[in-house]
């Protein structure tokens, strides 16, 4: 240890990195989703992944999130934290979040229950047999039902809110889990341009307290919210660097436009 | 769809095969019998001038063998016996069998055949068709026990000297029935004559067995020697009579060189005896595999080609049992073509009530399988009882014909039962038949293609709900055909199905879903394991242990023993 | 939600307790012949009613509300059945037909000389109270722990907990297992030192029912509605989003599961006095398959939909089946298909959006 006192559940980033993968390969009968892909995310910094379909970005966060085991390589949390011996609530505990592609809500439940859920607490069954709020739990979910800007419609069903205002409870829901990582999938498919604006405001607003990964296809959004962009092709990192670096690279034209 | 069809006529032999096999019922004594009074018939090797003495001879010792005390009869016996006529051989064996008679009408001497309650009758002099007659128009000629006896042993005598091997053969093993120094001496000089390897390892035994009496240890160990690769009951009967002790606790044989002899062959001929019993568990095992297969094939097919839970899978199955048997009721006479018409009927009346259940119900549930399961257990319910309503609560009884009954006697201690060895080779017929379709037809295409990506298929213009209809009703037939399999071996009831439809969703779910070979190999090992089971744990345990065995076992791979893999099964 | 204000419920309420307390009184009160008196048959009959409602909602918490479709659960059913059987089994004493103060006729009739071991203690009522809940409770909680933690799930967990039931079947079929194979537990005599067959005995037993169908109710209806009960709901309709959320999504469904089982159990130990029978056939997959057309019928995912669907199809039953016995399975099958291509839902579901339309 380099002689940090950590406690646990506190995740030692004195390095530098929070995310720490390495080596990490996946195959699905033979075909490669992950290929020796390296890829380091920094404490508090928010990160665009771009790529062509099928470069592997959805595996990538099936593999942090513990839903897929990679074949081989090793992913940390901190320099302590192996991920790879936890399965998803424990990685979900440990304070990584994941926003899926497809916005995941519980239709039946009101938005208020829909965060109440996410809430960070014991989880156990009987713990949450006999939960009750507490005005600071209470304080919190309102908080963040302003953030998300859902205040109105805090006791409607989440089954009728629109496409844009279920990424946004999604992203509520991440928030209420007091994550460390927010892994967010194509945060913006199906908003209008105004949603799109007060999407890349929120997350811009995100970053610093926790890190960021973005999964996005939308060039103009992540170049509106990323100062470091990561190429995925075929499965390992094509490049690393700023929006511009990246969009010059060569390389990245012809995994884009083709030969 | 041409190289299907070659490849199908390529396949052809092997029916021709079935068919030649399923006539021929070998090995069985009274087969030998049959053939062997068709080829005594046959064999005209006698010159005139003897024929015409050898005739009188014989008319006179049929009407001593009428009329007169059981003395008499034997001497009559002894007089046909005499006579070297193949007809004599005839009325001796119908005298044993019990089947010689005297017509009350005219006193004439007549050989019958039981046909139903009649008597298809025949000449005893002559040979020649009488027509039939009722029973009670008859007069048995009776013989007894002391009669038999001898008559066994002038038939078997008579029959040493016949120019067929099978007969010959049949001959001897029913001399060894009863043996006395008069036959032993006829063996002998058989042995030396035979030329036939069957007939002689026969002899020989009879020789041997008769030889461990003998009071030379020489002999006796040389009996033991010849006896050592001759398994049958009788042998080891006689053997652990040389190893055991009397009551006084003395050896019944008294010389030690002999009776390690006979425990070195004993343990020899065990170690083949566990070879058979290992031979006889793995065919009882098999064959309740190909009832499992053949149950669970169709629903592989709804279940995994679509998705679709079939509650009513075994109902259809049900319905092809049913079908079987009203094709036999109308036309009882003829079993055989009966049982032939009923695998196509039976397929066709299950697929139909197959395709009616997914055009009617199913496909209203696409993608809600829970909701499929609730909805065909409803169907499973209603055939049930339509079922009971139209023929009756109870069993029917649907008749085996003769070929397909009995057993296939390899050897003392190996016996395969005809329907068990039929249904495993109707099974895997309809695998491969199965197998074909899918691999190379249209329709299997399209039903692959539906099942791979449904959107996809839809989009390139192949009618999904067409292909669904008839994959549905393809696996409803499949399970008609089950049915028909079923009928052979087990009661056709209302609740047949429902005896078969948590076994063959354990197979369809221990094999994998959507992989036909895993089908085949979860039914035959499943099979297998039930039957190595039952001798340690009694039918009913061995079931149970199955079944718990196969829950633990999707606890561990919950998609079976061949898994369905790639990114399309995530999620 | 308060109760007060929960109206659906308040009746429900309002109607057992009614069935609970009147029936059994007029019963006991009034001559034969009075327009106010309800015969014996009657009230046995609700006493069965009664205890299979609790049945359809113990399933209703598994299936209507976590989504896990169970086929099996009337194993659950008759094993607190089988408990509750022993007990009166050893109340019978030296009163059976061969006489013998502790072996129960079966074991005489089948040459045992001594009591099994698990027979032991249940000749005391409290511990055969424990084990009615203790018994299905157990086995839920193995049979769970290992198919929830390896995440079988849909079809294929119900496929399992089919053979789970079956096996059961086939195992207390078997004389060896000590349960009376075949014929199974009967010929009962007392129950806490009653007579069991009287009619006193009969209108508590119904009394009985009724007031922990009450109670079950009410403790069910607080587990839905904590946020434990909106935990099992999302798991119903996003597992991997609640597991993703930080939840042990296999301990939540183990709960739930385990839970119902109990209630289940309790059940089955209430319905066997009322009959006077238990034997193997309880098991058989077709009895759990007609728990879930009750629920299925009266609508999952509400706990009063599970009661009114079990007291509606079994009174079906009972009148059908004495009608036209022939007609009972066509009905039955027929109703299955109906309320799943038709009323997804249930009646309840049904009646529910009625009355929405009709607001609009």
């Amino acid at each position: 240890m380099n002689g940090i006192a950590l406690k646990p559940g506190q995740v030692d980033v004195s390095h530098g990195p929070i995310l720490y993968l390495e080596d990490v390969s996946v195959s699905f009968d033979g075909f490669k989703a992950l290929n020796n892909l390296s890829l380091y995310i920094d404490a508090g910094e928010l990160r665009c992944l771009i790529g062509p379909n099928g470069a592997g970005k959805t595996t990538l966060m099936d593999v942090i999130t513990g839903k897929t085991r990679p074949d081989t390589g090793s992913v940390f949390f901190g320099q302590t934290i192996d991920l790879l011996q936890m399965d998803e609530p424990a990685i979900a505990q440990a304070g990584i979040c994941r926003k899926f592609q497809k916005p995941s809500v519980f239709d039946m439940l009101s938005v208020f229950e829909n965060l109440e859920l996410a809430l960070a607490t014991d989880k156990g069954a009987w713990a949450t047999l006999f939960a009750k709020l507490n005005g600071a739990q209470r304080d919190r979910i309102e908080q963040v039902l302003e953030t998300i800007g859902l205040v109105e419609l805090r006791s409607q069903p989440a089954g009728i809110l629109s496409h844009g205002q279920k990424q946004w409870l999604e992203i509520g829901m991440l928030l209420m889990q007091e994550p460390k990582v927010m892994l967010v999938d194509e945060p913006i498919a199906g908003m209008t341009h105004q949603e799109v604006e007060r999407t890349a405001e929120l997350l811009l607003s995100l970053q610093g307290e926790r890190s960021i990964v973005v999964v996005e296809h939308d060039m103009e959004f992540v170049r509106s919210i990323a100062k470091h962009v990561t190429v995925l092709h075929e499965g390992s990192v094509l490049t690393e660097g700023s929006m511009d670096e990246v969009q010059n690279d060569p390389r990245v034209i012809q995994v884009y436009l083709g030969d | 769809m041409l190289i299907y069809f070659v490849s199908f006529v390529d396949k052809l032999w092997f029916l021709g095969l079935f068919k030649v096999w399923s006539i021929m019922k070998p090995n069985s004594f009274r087969w030998c019998c049959r053939v062997m009074l068709g080829f005594i018939l046959m064999s005209p090797t006698l010159s005139i001038g003897q024929e015409n003495a050898a005739e009188d001879a014989f008319s006179a010792a049929l009407s001593n063998l009428k009329a007169g005390s059981m003395q008499e009869r034997g001497q009559a016996i002894e007089q046909l016996a005499a006579v070297e006529k193949p007809q004599a051989v005839a009325v001796l064996q119908a005298l044993l069998d019990g089947r010689l008679f005297n017509l009350k009408a005219d006193g004439k001497l007549v050989i019958g055949e039981e046909v139903e309650t009649d008597y298809k009758l025949t000449d005893a002099e002559s040979g020649e068709n009488l027509g039939m007659v009722e029973r009670s128009a008859t007069q048995k000629i009776t013989v007894n026990n002391s009669l038999r006896t001898s008559l066994r042993k002038i038939i078997g005598r008579l029959q040493l000297n016949d120019d067929n091997a099978a007969v010959r053969l049949a001959a001897v093993s029913a001399m060894g029935q009863s043996i006395d120094d008069q036959s032993l001496a006829l063996l002998r000089g058989q042995l030396i004559m035979e030329q036939d390897e069957r007939v002689q390892n026969a002899i020989k035994l009879i020789l041997g067995l008769e030889q461990l009496n003998s009071p030379d240890k020489r002999v006796r160990l040389a009996a033991i020697d010849l006896l050592k690769d001759q398994a049958g009951r009788n042998v080891v009967n006689r053997l652990n009579g040389l190893v055991e002790k009397d009551s006084d606790g003395h050896y019944l044989e008294a010389d030690s060189d002999v009776r390690n002899q006979a425990e070195a062959a004993l343990s020899k001929i065990n170690s083949q005896l566990q070879a058979y019993a290992a031979i006889e568990t793995l065919f009882f095992g098999l064959s309740l595999g190909a009832v499992l297969v053949l149950a669970a094939i169709g629903l592989a097919i709804t279940f995994g080609v679509m998705g679709v839970i079939n509650m009513a899978h075994g109902e259809l199955m049900m319905l092809g049992a049913y079908t079987t048997y009203v094709t036999q009721q109308l036309m009882p006479n003829h079993l055989g073509l009966s049982l032939a018409i009923a695998v196509p009927a039976a397929f066709i009346i299950s697929a139909l009530a197959g395709i009616i259940i997914e055009r009617g119900i199913i496909r209203f549930l696409y993608g809600r399988p829970l909701e499929t399961l609730l909805a065909t257990f409803g169907v499973s319910l209603v055939l049930q009882q339509a079922v009971r309503s139209i023929f009756s609560p109870l069993n029917r009884s649907v008749a085996t014909p003769e070929w397909m009954s009995g057993t296939l006697q390899i050897n003392d201690f190996l016996s395969l039962t005809w329907n068990r060895l039929y249904i495993l080779i109707f099974c895997l017929l309809v695998f491969v038949l199965l197998l074909q379709i899918l691999k190379r037809t249209r329709l299997g295409l399209e039903v692959r293609a539906v099942a791979q990506n449904r959107k996809m298929a839809l989009a390139m213009g192949i009618p999904t709900g067409r292909v669904d209809a008839l994959t549905f009703g393809l696996g409803s037939g499949i399970a008609g055909v089950a049915g028909v399999a079923l009928s052979q071996i087990t009661n056709v009831g209302p609740n047949l199905g429902q005896a078969y439809i948590v076994d063959s969703f354990m197979v369809v779910v221990f094999g994998g879903v959507g992989n036909l070979w895993g089908t085949l190999v979860a039914g035959f090992s499943l099979g297998i394991a039930n039957k190595l089971l039952e001798p340690y744990a009694g039918a009913v345990l061995a079931k149970i242990l199955v079944l718990v065995f196969i829950i633990l076992f999707i606890q561990k791979r919950p998609r079976g023993l061949f898994p369905q893999q790639g990114r399309a099964v995530e999620g | 939600m308060l109760l007060k204000n929960d109206k659906a419920a308040l009746s429900v309420l309002a109607v057992l307790a009614a069935i609970s307390l009147i029936v059994p009184v007029c019963n006991l009160v009034f001559a034969p012949g009075s327009p106010l008196y309800f015969s014996s048959y009657t009230v046995s009959l609700l006493g069965k009613y009664l205890t299979f409602a609790l049945l359809g909602m113990s399933l209703d918490l598994v299936w209507g509300y976590c989504g896990i479709l169970a086929l099996g659960h009337g194993a659950f059913f008759a094993l607190g059945g089988y408990a509750m059987g022993m007990y009166l089994m050893r109340q019978i004493g030296s009163r059976g037909v061969y006489g013998d103060p502790l072996l129960p006729d079966f074991m005489v009739f089948l040459n045992w000389k001594e009591l099994p071991w698990y027979w032991h203690g249940f000749e005391q009522f409290w511990f055969a109270a424990i084990m009615i809940f203790l018994v299905p409770g157990v086995l839920a909680f193995l049979f769970g722990w290992l198919a929830f933690r390896s995440r079988v799930t849909g079809v294929y967990l119900s496929i399992i907990t089919q053979a789970l039931t079956y096996a059961l079947l086939l195992a207390f079929f078997r004389n060896e297992m000590g349960f009376g194979g075949n014929n199974g537990l009967t010929d009962f005599k007392e129950i806490l030192g009653f007579n069991s067959q009287s009619d006193s005995v009969r209108a508590c037993l119904l009394m009985a029912s009724g007031l922990i169908l009450m109670l079950a109710f009410l403790v069910s209806r607080w587990i839905v509605n904590s946020k434990l009960g909106r935990v099992v709901t999302a798991i119903r309709d996003q597992e991997m989003r609640v597991r993703f959320l930080g939840y042990r999504v296999e301990m939540f469904k183990l709960w739930i599961f385990v839970f119902a089982a109990m209630l289940a159990g309790i059940a089955g130990a209430l319905y066997v006095p009322q009959v006077g029978i238990i034997n193997p056939s309880e098991f058989s997959p077709l009895n759990s398959l007609e728990i879930v057309i009750w629920v299925a019928i009266g609508g999952r995912g509400t706990l009063y939909g599970a009661i009114v669907g079990a007291v509606l199809v079994n009174y079906a039953k009972t009148l059908l089946t004495g009608w036209m016995p022939e007609i009972w399975l066509f009905f039955l099958g027929a109703t299955f298909i109906l309320v799943t291509v038709l009323l997804p839902d249930g009646l309840v579901g049904f009646w529910q959006r009625r009355l929405q339309e009709q607001k609009q």
